[in-house]
């Protein structure tokens, strides 16, 4: 009787004591792209770091949540006086996941792999800089710079600066060993990526045991792998339309974000009538950005008036320099001989941002008596003919690198803006590390850029992602394209 | 016979060759480079190029369709320019989805059809004959991506009997993963079965008006027997042909339901491969598939000419 008893209290016991964890400890996550490979070192597919940032790779410095730049496997930092030498204190005890020290040595790989002259990383402009890296001793390196640059910390931030193995580098791009939280389990391609957590971690442990990253495209099935719950959360959500319904479901949540995808309407500054600033300047006042923002996009999206995110400290809003004024633009096109308007051609890669986009756009425009002759290209074909072959007048794209307003200082960039003013700017930039002239030199560039009318600047690009409620810790914005799963927990 | 069989297989080489030159060519001749869709917007020139040469890219077009088809007949299909691995690694995997996936609605459709139009042969005009008739014509009519739609809204999102999408995989065992597939194979099948139940029925007719079912009434076989015993047999040819025709659609042309599915078929997969500029899977899998069909294709030719002698002559 009593040993029945016993054993009745120790199962209620058990009970209880399980009750604490009952939480799900597994999710699954679901994202609309695959990542082609598991290298983030060698592609730029932005999915590849969606899976992999900071859950199974780390740097030596990285982004936060919010976008501040925060210490990775790089505790602290020294700069030299004239900002070319920065000596990095590496984290103790760190370990790859297949149970190799990361030292300084590996640092020293990675960095010189990146910037060997075969390499292959889709970023090689942010290793550029770098002069020698040296091991000082196994948790001290030694990065020195061919000149100051005051972006050199952000720059190893980035998916394409993280820390790699010369061990496991010949496997990395199906079997990727890296230091984070999370390590790589399974690939079912095409359908899924399994992350196991990491027991050895060295920082803070993830509260996940299992994280399940599912690839679905077609926004209709996204739709109903969210409606049937076979998935925890969606990022990027595909259908914007479908939002509403989510945010009346009590089963679900919808967190809208911002990204850095500066979505811009770009044009040829090389070719007529284009080259002329007057067009231009009557282009970016014809445009109603609302209006796009709210037929493309379903209202997602914030307004900018210049190549920069909002959600930065040094955003300045110039959207005044292009209100919607159709009458402006006429006079402004008849200033510049173009009394009957003109006709270019409007190359829409596929995001719907950009198709929908660009039917809005070519109303807006002919409003104002500019014809366009739309065609719909596929990446690879944007890629070709816009990118590379600048062939074309006009086009809308998103810009989703984080502070990139140093594109501007590249000549040959696609859209061909040639200021030797701007240029000198940029390498003050890079030269200067005092943050509060720093902050006072982007504002300068961003309004150079605004007033010399560029491009179009449309909206800055929304991130909806739907969760079922009770997940905690996801990420809102995206800093970089990273889903960090090193946080989320079940309530 | 042999010398017949010898000059099918010698059409049968010319073929496969005539076939790799086009699809290579209709591949290449696609604008867009799959360097530059890889490194992406801030990729340098520098790096376009090594990448190029790593993916064995920087050849002339000759090097490098002799390099593809010199492969092939070693049994090395490639290197995916994306995923890195084995092609053949890759159409080994996804096969394992399609195949079943095919077999799966064939079964289904045959299942459906026979029955359907065997009991509306045998009742011709009868209410059920058009019941049949008007079921299958809608069955036709229906795009099957809308019909697998309203299957997910009603099964996987309202009664949840079902998910909406993805593949268990064969790892979580044989039931969980002909689960994920069965919504696609009914979506799958229900065309599929209908023109197969009309072909059928209409097969059934076209046999039971000839002599020998005369004469089988005439020896004393009731109208049930004379159908099962002599009508079927001689009925199953066309309906054979045609489920040939749909085996090879099915394998094929799943991309559809694949998507809507969101399973990692191998439709799907050339799908992707095509906005990636992945050419050299598209051009192994396509190449595959004609192979495919044209081995089919010949066996059947000397299936025929073994049964028929008078083929062989006119070969």
């Amino acid at each position: 009787m009593s040993f029945m008893k016993l054993g009745a209290a120790s199962a209620l016991a058990m009970m209880m004591a399980t009750g604490g964890a009952l939480a799900k400890s597994d999710i699954v996550v679901a994202m609309q792209l695959e990542p082609p490979h598991l290298d983030p070192t060698g592609a730029a597919a932005g999915a590849i770091d969606s899976v992999l940032y900071s859950n199974v790779f780390e740097g030596l410095t990285r982004f936060d949540a919010d976008g501040s730049i925060i210490p990775g496997l790089a505790r602290d930092w020294e700069i030299s006086e004239d900002g070319r030498v920065y000596t990095f204190s590496l984290a103790e005890g760190v370990t790859f996941h297949d149970g190799t020290t990361m030292d300084a040595e590996d640092v020293k790989f990675s960095l010189d792999r990146a910037r060997a002259e075969d390499s292959a990383n889709a970023q090689k402009v942010l290793f550029e800089g770098i002069e020698t890296v040296e091991v000082v001793d196994p948790l001290t390196v030694k990065v020195t710079l061919s000149e100051p640059d005051g972006s050199f910390l952000f720059n190893m931030a980035w998916g394409d600066a993280v820390i790699v193995a010369p061990e496991s580098i010949d496997d990395i791009k199906q079997a990727p060993i890296g230091t984070g939280a999370f390590k790589f389990a399974n690939w079912v391609q095409g359908d899924n990526i399994t992350l196991e957590r990491n027991p050895d971690y060295w920082g803070e442990a993830a509260k996940l045991d299992k994280v399940t990253f599912k690839f679905i495209s077609d926004p209709t099935a996204a739709f109903s792998a969210v409606m049937a719950e076979d998935v925890d959360v969606f990022t990027a959500f595909p259908a914007p339309e479908n939002l509403p319904q989510f945010e009346d479901d009590p089963r679900f949540e919808v967190i809208v974000g911002s990204t850095e995808g500066e979505t811009i309407l770009a044009m040829n500054n090389k070719v007529e009538p284009l080259d002329d600033v007057k067009v231009r300047k009557a282009i970016s006042h014809a445009i109603d950005r609302q209006a796009i923002v709210d037929g493309a996009q379903f209202g997602l999206g914030t307004p900018i008036g210049t190549h920069f995110a909002p959600h930065h400290p040094d955003y300045v809003d110039l959207t005044g320099n292009s209100q919607h004024d159709p009458e402006l633009a006429k006079e402004l096109l008849a200033e510049a001989g173009y009394e009957d308007g003109f006709e270019t051609t409007l190359k829409l890669p596929p995001p719907s941002y950009a198709r929908r986009g660009g039917e809005i756009l070519a109303s807006q425009l002919r409003a104002v008596g500019i014809e366009t002759e739309i065609s719909n290209l596929e990446w690879a074909q944007w890629l070709e003919q816009v990118f590379n072959g600048k062939d074309f007048g006009l086009t809308i794209v998103s810009h989703t690198e984080p502070m990139d307003i140093n594109i501007y200082a590249r000549p040959d960039y696609y859209f061909q803006y040639d200021n030797p003013d701007f240029q000198a700017l940029m390498d003050e930039l890079s030269r200067t590390t005092d943050p509060e002239a720093r902050s006072e030199l982007l504002k300068q560039a961003q309004t150079i850029i605004s007033e010399d009318y560029v491009n179009g600047y449309l909206f800055q690009l929304a991130t909806p992602t739907v969760a079922k409620a009770g997940v905690r810790g996801l990420w809102k914005d995206a800093p970089t394209q990273a889903v960090d799963m090193t946080g989320v927990y079940w309530e | 016979m042999l010398r017949f069989a010898f000059k099918r297989l010698v059409s049968l080489s010319l073929s496969l060759v005539v076939a790799s030159v086009v699809i290579f060519l209709f591949v290449e001749v696609v604008p867009g480079d799959p360097a530059a869709y890889m490194l992406g917007m801030n990729a340098t020139e520098e790096t376009l190029a090594a990448l190029r040469d790593q993916l064995g890219l920087s050849g002339t077009l000759v090097e490098r369709y002799l390099s593809w088809v010199g492969g092939m007949l070693r049994g090395d299909f490639g290197t995916s320019y994306t995923y890195r691995t084995p092609v053949s690694e890759m159409i080994g995997e996804r096969l394992w989805i399609s195949l079943p996936l095919a077999l799966y609605a064939l079964t289904l459709s045959t299942l459906i059809a026979f029955p359907a139009g065997i009991w509306a042969a045998s009742k011709r005009g009868s209410v059920a004959d058009v019941s049949v008739m008007g079921l299958t014509q809608l069955g036709v009519a229906i795009p099957n991506f809308w019909f697998a739609m309203l299957m997910v809204l009603v099964f996987s999102i309202n009664l949840r009997w079902f998910s909406a999408g993805g593949f268990a995989g064969w790892e979580s065992g044989f039931l969980p993963a002909m689960k994920s597939l069965t919504l696609p194979a009914i979506a799958l099948a229900l065309p599929q079965a209908s023109i197969l139940a009309r072909v059928m029925r209409s097969s059934l007719l076209d046999t039971l008006s000839e002599d020998f079912i005369r004469t089988a009434r005439a020896k004393g076989l009731t109208k049930r027997q004379a159908l099962w015993r002599h009508a079927l047999r001689n009925a199953l040819i066309p309906v054979l042909t045609i489920i040939g025709l749909q085996f090879s659609f099915l394998m094929a042309g799943a991309i559809i339901i694949e998507n809507v599915f969101s399973l990692p078929g191998l439709g799907r997969m050339v799908f992707q491969a095509i906005s990636a500029r992945d050419l050299i899977v598209v051009e192994s899998v396509v190449m595959l598939l004609v192979f495919a069909v044209i081995v089919v294709n010949f066996a059947v030719d000397i299936a025929y000419a073994a049964v028929d002698p008078r083929l062989r002559v006119r070969g």
